[in-house]
Formats: C-alpha cells, structure tokens, sequence
C-alpha cells in the first residue's frame, strides 16, 4: 500500500512505513472485544496489541498454585515448536510420532510395574490431561461392569464409584456427565485423604470402581493403596463382588517410583486396573499431556475402542479427543530418554529437599501448622496458628504483591473449618526462591500484625465505651464477625482446586 | 495406543525403547536424536489430507511459544487470558448470528477440539431431554440421535460413550449427504437432536440446514416433540460466514440450538482448538456446569479437558483481530480460487470424475473413471514419492462402491502447489498405464443355461469391486 498520508490520525488508512506500533493509530482504537472487527490490521500489530495485554497475567513461574510444568529445556521448546504444525491424530502422515506415543505408554507402563510379559506391548494411551485419562478409564469400568451385571441378568442402570472426598473436580465431572453415582467417603479433621476401611464399607454391588488418589490435591498426601488392595481382597472374597480399584496417581505417579520405589500402589497390587498420570505435572512437561494405562487387554472392553486403518495395520484408539497437537507428546518422550530413571530421581530429591527447606522456614515462624506430610508430592501446606486477627486468604492476596501466586483454600467435607496455604514446588523452584518466599511472608505477617492492632485500637478508640471497660470485648466480637463472614465467604467459594 | 501384538509387528526392537532408560544423556543428544527420528514423519504442509491448519505467521508462533507454559484452566491467576477467551466465544457466536441482545454476552466454549464440542453439545441435548422426559413421567432411557452415513467418527465415539443410540441416514450413489427428509421422517420420541454438517469430511458438501428446520418444524408442530438440531459446522463454520452470507445455516434458523466449529480447520489456528455455541442460557441445563469462583465473580465452565494449554486460544484471538472480516474472506476466497484451479486440471485429463460439489467447503474429491486397471489407492500410494500426501476413501453405506482421493485446500496451498500437484498426478497416471494391473480379475460369470442379463453380470462385477474396496476400508477419516 503506498504511503500517502504524513500524519497518522483517526479515519487514516495508510501508516507511514516508518511509524512504529506506538506511535500508530492502532493504540488508540478501542480493541475489539465482542464482534470481528471488520478490517484486518498488520500482524506486528496484533501481535503486540495482544502481547501487551497478555503482560497482566500472572507470571507462570511464580505460579505456586500449580503442579503443572512451567519450565522445560530450549532444546525442547525447539522440538515442540517444530511440532506445532501436527496434528496428532494423523497417524497415515506422521508415523514416527505415533511410535513415540507408543514407547512412551510402554516406558510409563513398565514404570508401574505392569505384567507385561516379555513379547507383549502395554496398553495405554496419551490422552490431554489427567482428566480425559480418568474419564477413560471410569468408561472402561463402567463398560466392564455393565457387561458383568447382564450376563449375570442383574440390573445395571445404578453404576456408582467410591472415593475420597478429597478428589479433584474431574472425578466430579465423570459422575454426573457419564451418570455414575459418586460416593465420597468424608474427611475428618486431622485426617484429609480417603480412609480405605470407609471406603470399602461403602462399596456395593453396584460399584464400579474404588478411586485412590497418589498425590492428594490438597495435601500432596499418598493415600494407602496397599491397604485398600488388601481390604478390598477381603470383601471381594467374602462377598463376589470383584470391585477394582483405580490409581488416580496424576502427580504421585511420576514420584513415587523415583523417591519411594519400596512404596506398592501399582500393579503389584492385583486388585490395581488401571492408573493415569498427568505427563504435565511431575511427567516435567508443559500442558497439554497425560497418560492412562490399563493392566491387560482384559481390563479394556473391546467394545469402546475404535480401529482405524494405519498404514495397512490396524491401530486401535480409545481417547474422547481426536485432533490435537503433537509437541507434548513429543516433550514427553524427550523428557524420558534425556532425563532417564537417574535424571528423574534427581529431580524429585531436589524438590524433596526444597519443599523440606521451605518446612522448616515457615515452621520456624512459629505462625502456623503444617499439615502437608513428608512423605507424597513435594509441596507445603500450611494454615495459620492463630486465625483471629487475619486469615491465610489475607496472606495470600498480600503474597500477590510480591508477585507470588500462593492460593488459600478450605478443605472439602468434612473440614470446611481448615484453611491452609498451598505451596507446589516443582523442578524449577530453587533453593534461593524458596528463602526469598519464606522472607516475603515474614514481612507479610509482620504487616498484618502491626495492622491488627492498628485495627483494635481503632475500634477501641471510636467505640463507644457504655460499660467502661467493655470496650476491648466488643472489638474482639466485631473482628470475630469478620472473620466468620470470611469463613462463610470462602466455604460458598467453589474454587476448582486443580 | 498400543495394543498386544508380537515383537515381529512393532517397528523396533522392543527391549530398547520400550523401557526408561536408567541415565540421563545430555540435552542436545535428546534433542538430535528425537529430531532425526522425526525427519522421517511426513510433512504437515504437504498433507493433503487434513483440514487442520498446517502454517501461522512468525508473530503467532512467537505467541504461541510465550504461552506455551501457562495451564489455561488457571483462570484466576491468568485472567487476560481468560478474557481472550470469552472475546473470542462472543466474537463467533455473533458470526453465527446467535440472537444477543446488546450487553448480552454469548454462552459457548473453548475446546481441545470439535471432538470435545460435540461430546458437550451432545451431553447438553441429552440432559435437556432427559428433564423434559421426566417431567412428563416418560422413559428416558432409550435416547437417540439422527445424522447422515458420513458423520466424523466423533459422533460415533459420543453415542458410543455416552450410550445414546446412533441413527444414520444412509447415503446413495451421487448423493453423499445427509438427506434431511429421510432424517426427519426418521426422527421419534426419543430423539434428542438431529445433527446436520456445514461440510462434510468427505466431499466438503453444506448440507440443507434450512430444509432441515423447515421440515422439523412442521414435524414438532403436529408432534410436540421439540426435537432440535445442532449444526456440525467443524469445517464450514469459518467458510459459509465469508463466502456465502446468505446461507441460512446457522442461528437464524430457530430449531438451531448450537453449533461446533473447529478453530484449527479454517478457524485457521494449530492443531489443538475447536468451540461450541449455545444459542442461549436455556439450551444448555445448568446442572451440567461446574461453578468456579474467578476474581470473586462466578466463572461457569463446562468442558472434558481441564488442564491444557493456552496457546491455541491466544493464536484464535490472533486470528480474528489480525485478519477480521475482510482478511477471512480474502483467504476463503483465494482458498475457493485454488480449488478451482486444481478441479480444472483434474478434470482437463479426463481421466476422473469429480465428486466435490463447487460450494462448499474447498477440497477437491475426485474418482477415477476407469478403474478396471488400477485404482485410486494406487495414485496414492504413488504421490507419496512425490511428497504429497493425498489419501483415498471409501464412501460410507451405502456408496461403499465409490472410492475417492480428496485433496483439501489450505490457507497456504498456493496456485503454484496446486499446479504441480496436477502435473504430478498426471506423471502417476503415466507411469501407472504402463504398469500392470495389480487387481483381481472379476470373477468368470457362471455357467451360461441362459444368456446372462448384462445387468446380472454387472452385479457380479460390483460385488467383486465391493468386497475388495471393503477389505481396504479406512475409518477414522478426519
């Protein structure tokens, strides 16, 4: 387009070719929010337009909320880049990447001990998350079972599927969208992941599946497989039911057999079908990938597979998403054959031991309680002593200020009156960022502190004193308020803890 | 996925790459390795088979690659992107003239893809019908869905999982849609919707939406069955608003209650997003959305996938406000050029008959005249030592005797690709005529007692074509 105009105004076509973004008129005009805008715009444009607003984000990498990956090699971002033009399910046009899927479910399942016998391949898919896994292998059970209660002329219009109330929201989802009946077994205070004698009395003939959880969302907890195996053997035994059990290992399953290979929540436990882990959590790749392995064939209904025609063979596909990117499952398999057995571990001692630092940090404040445990997903879980003057919300918005992004959250049914601080800390969190973090809530609890009392005495002081010396117990009772309404508050809070 | 097979049928050695490897390597020995193993994937932009865009500008990628570590289900601690994607859910449902009132905002979606679309629109339909069927004291355990033969696999894969009865209108030789007669008189009780496609996958046909509604609505008024349709516009949700304005396809039609489209088909963005709109609050029940408390305003969601990445829906923003209305319609216009061109010279050869209609979706399905020697999965075979990738398909039932090889038309596939690609096919026709012929001879007719009729004997011949075309059928054709 010829440059006619010198100046760039409103109602101008042309920009002069030496205008730069800033100087055009391309700052000043509203952005286009509901409706396409009419004309297009030069693509250094939209790109900044974009850039520059996407600036008020939050900072990935100070995200403490998240176990999902925020770092990976630049060797890696160039393969993933390299990838982004594919798409996955093309497996006729890109042969390779399927083979890389396929190693990887092979590499995953023999991490977890599957009986894969020596001329046999897994059985597993690379699915988009966790939550897809989940809801593939809940269809499976539910499949299984339904096939199960008509050759045995029972009804099956009631499936239902046992866990801990503790479970994360996908669990949820998969009941009500695939009309399961979930039963929650409560927590209790002091005791926040699913207790496996509870969950056991729950189960039924209805039943589908017992759901473990390895890596607690809120507590980073790894709940005792082993133990609802073996319990589970028992009412199986007394009763015929033959209830599986499925490991929804979505953070614990890249841990466990690195820094607790002792520790049997696999398929070592017979009663274990299948696990899904979320290769984008401790897998050490950015979002977008997890995985599901099934035990055998057996335990994967023929029926809900579908076989498309590949390269003349058949290759069989069980996922509920069909086009999507190859780079994370291309990430994933670097990150296996770069890192190794060795390079994993390594990675999961120095989380070990820098969530052990931050511990022992915030411990040391002498503020708070830690209810995370030692042993499960590196991460501290912390809620305050004392409750009466600020609550962990308010430390939280405040951690805002500094940049870091630590969520507060109440604890699901039935501990709604516990609220704690959640701090993840992944591969890319160091030693120095941890101390800077313990700093940065010193400072926060001083503050608050300090506006505390501020606080009293200014209620105190504007306070009318009716009884002399009652002043100081209505303060106390007008902050008690507050800070019930903020219990209220959050309880109401339905925030997808992820 | 993998299933069990023996060592003998898997690419490699099974015991060298099928277990962790106990040492780390250095990072750019990973990096060659993976790199050279994938030298040998075939080449997105010569794969001719997808509708799934293939190339963006540098600008995009660069975004693409800044976002590549932020979770988009984070929607409190990345709100900017949140709203990116609420633009661009407002942004595509007033192309499809969704009836907002002025400060309304739209109801609708980002997904991983039209896969996930559909699964929710489906999940929505039933459930409607299910309260509606309760409250009427009715059975609500048989429910089904009607839709043509040449559905994408997808809508095989939601009846299938979420056990609702699939019922497919068969095709016809020379008529490779859904029928929307025969859909309608197909239509009962217990159908919760109707499923039209705006391009279908395989000859990139709109079906008749408007006579769809049109005859539904004559239908439900002597019914009272309200069945309504969601429109499966994955490709042509992004073509119709650019190249046929008006086209009734969409929410002008009142029986449309959603819509899918794929944003990684013409929507022109990476593999990895696709978007469904609600006509409004009512069509989509409540009690199928999850509530998440955002910057203390409620953000309601309702998706399959939870953690995934962001990418894909910053590089669809991109999309909209870098091209807007007049760069998409330049692009579909240049896409319908080329496919012109390439229909042009197929056809000069005279050697194929071409099956794609000229509106539509731009692809070009083309089916050898004269397959007595050789057929169409041969010139497949064969253009891939040229590079391109173009497959060959048969048609669902009951056009299972057509085979054809398809070519889609990408943003990126110039005029100068779409020459060489006919040059190419006519150097396959060449070498090809002088090859013998690699298929069965048709069975000998039977013994004469009477003149056979040339009709009798004709069938003899289909049915040896159709059992051969059938031991080669592809499904999962995207």
């Amino acid at each position: 387009m010829v440059v006619t105009v010198a100046a760039t105004g409103p109602g101008t076509d042309a920009e002069p070719v030496s205008s730069t973004f800033f100087a055009s008129r391309y700052v000043r005009d509203r952005l286009p929010r509901y409706r396409m805008p009419e004309r297009s715009i030069p693509r250094e444009a939209a790109y900044q337009i974009i850039n520059d607003e996407l600036m008020l984000d939050g900072n990935p990498r100070l995200n403490l909320a998240s176990f999902v990956t925020t770092w990976m090699e630049p060797e890696c971002d160039k393969l993933i880049m390299e990838s982004v033009n594919k798409n996955y399910v093309d497996m006729d046009e890109y042969p390779v990447t399927t083979e890389l899927q396929n190693r990887c479910v092979n590499m995953i399942a023999h991490l977890f001990n599957a009986p894969i016998k020596e001329d046999e391949t897994a059985i597993g898919v690379g699915t988009v998350g966790s939550s897809e896994a989940i809801m593939l292998a809940g269809l499976a059970f539910k499949r299984k079972w339904q096939n199960k209660r008509k050759e045995q002329g029972k009804p099956y219009d009631k499936p239902n599927i046992v866990t801990g109330a503790n479970v994360q929201v996908c669990w949820e989802k998969f009941a009500r969208y695939f009309e399961v009946e979930l039963k929650e077994v409560k927590l209790s205070e002091g005791y926040y992941v699913m207790d496996p004698v509870k969950a056991v009395e729950m189960v039924d003939e209805n039943t589908i599946c017992v759901a473990a959880i390895l890596g607690s969302t809120l507590t980073g907890e790894f709940e005792d497989v082993k133990l609802l195996n073996d319990l589970l053997t028992k009412k199986s035994k007394e009763t015929g039911w033959d209830v599986p059990i499925h490991v929804d290992a979505a953070s614990g399953g890249f841990i466990a057999p690195f820094l607790h290979p002792e520790l049997e929540w696999d398929f070592r436990l017979p009663l274990v079908k299948s696990i899904n882990v979320s290769g984008h959590k401790y897998g050490l790749v950015y979002p977008g990938v997890g995985w599901v392995i099934w035990r055998s064939k057996e335990d994967l209904p023929e029926e809900l597979i579908f076989h498309i025609n590949y390269l003349g063979t058949d290759q069989p596909t069980f996922t509920l998403n069909f086009s999507k990117g190859s780079s994370q499952i291309i990430a994933q398999y670097y990150q296996l054959i770069r890192l190794g057995f060795e390079g994993y571990k390594n990675i999961m001692e120095n989380c070990k031991e820098n969530a052990a630092i931050l511990r022992e940090g915030v411990a040391a404040t002498g503020r708070f309680d830690i209810l995370s445990k030692e042993i499960g997903v590196p991460l501290v879980a912390f809620s305050l002593k004392d409750s009466s003057q600020f609550s962990v919300f308010d430390i939280s918005e405040n951690l805002r200020r500094f940049g870091w992004i630590v969520p507060a959250y109440t604890m699901p049914a039935n501990a709604e009156h516990v609220a704690v601080l959640r701090v993840v800390i992944r591969e890319d969190f160091s030693r120095s960022l941890c101390e800077r973090l313990v700093n940065n809530i010193l400072k926060i609890l001083h503050e608050l502190d300090a506006h505390a009392t501020h606080a009293v005495r200014v209620s105190a002081a504007a306070a009318p004193s009716d009884d002399g010396g009652v002043v100081t117990k209505k303060s106390d009772l007008e902050i008690e308020r507050k800070v019930a309404a903020r219990w209220i508050d959050a309880v109401n809070k339905k925030t997808g803890v992820c | 996925m993998v299933l069990s097979k023996a060592v003998s049928e898997s690419d490699m050695s099974v015991h060298s790459t099928y277990r962790m490897p106990e040492n780390s390597i250095p990072k750019e020995a990973a990096y060659q390795i993976i790199n050279d193993e994938l030298m040998l994937d075939g080449n997105p932009r010569l794969n001719l088979a997808s509708f799934v865009t293939t190339w963006m500008e540098p600008e995009c990628d660069k975004l693409i690659m800044a976002a590549i570590n932020k979770n988009y289900v984070d929607m409190d601690e990345y709100p900017v992107t949140t709203e990116l994607q609420n633009r661009c859910v407002n942004m595509i449902a007033h192309l499809f003239h969704a009836p907002l009132g002025e400060s309304e905002t739209a109801v609708g979606v980002g997904t991983v893809g039209s896969s996930e679309a559909i699964m929710l629109a489906g999940l929505a339909f039933k459930r409607r019908w299910q309260n509606k069927r309760k409250a009427e004291g009715k059975a609500f355990d048989k429910p089904n869905i009607v839709t043509g033969a040449n559905v994408q696999v997808c809508w095989e894969k939601f009846a299938r999982y979420f056990e609702v009865e699939l019922r497919e209108v068969k095709l016809r030789d020379g008529y490779y849609v859904m029928d929307p007669e025969k859909a309608v008189e197909m239509v009962d009780e217990n159908t919760i919707c109707v499923a039209a496609i705006l391009g279908s996958t395989l000859n990139g046909e709109f079906e008749d939406v408007k006579l769809l509604n049109d005859l539904l609505e004559m239908k439900n008024r002597e019914t009272g069955w309200e069945t309504p349709i969601h429109v499966d516009a994955a490709s042509g949700g992004f073509i119709a608003p650019f190249l046929y304005p008006e086209l009734e396809w969409d929410f002008r039609l009142p029986w449309v209650k959603s819509i899918n489209v794929s944003g990684h088909k013409y929507g022109l963005v990476y593999a990895g997003i696709g978007w469904c709109i609600w006509r409004n609050k009512e069509d989509l029940p409540d009690e199928l959305i999850f509530h998440i408390n955002y910057l203390g305003a409620d953000q309601p969601t309702f998706t399959l996938n939870f953690s995934k990445g962001s990418s894909q829906v910053i590089a669809q923003y991109y999309q909209l406000i870098r091209h807007g209305f007049e760069g998409y319609r330049n692009i579909m216009e240049n896409c319908h050029e080329n496919a012109m061109v390439l229909k042009g010279g197929l056809e000069k050869t005279g050697r194929f008959n071409i099956v794609s209609k000229d509106e539509g979706v731009p692809l070009v399905a083309f089916s050898l005249k004269d397959r007595s020697q050789h057929d169409e999965f041969e010139i497949s075979d064969m253009l891939r030592r040229f590079g391109w990738i173009v497959p060959a398909y048969t048609m669902p039932p009951d056009a299972q005797h057509v085979t054809v090889l398809r070519v889609v038309i990408r943003e990126e596939f110039s005029r100068t690709l779409a020459e060489r690609l006919v040059l190419d096919i006519e150097k396959v026709m060449y070498q090809l005529d002088a090859l013998p012929s690699r298929l069965p001879p048709p069975p000998p007719p039977a013994p004469l007692v009477r003149k056979k009729s040339e009709l009798e004997t004709q069938r003899s011949v289909t049915e040896a074509w159709k059992k051969f075309v059938l031991a080669k059928k592809t499904n999962g054709v995207c």
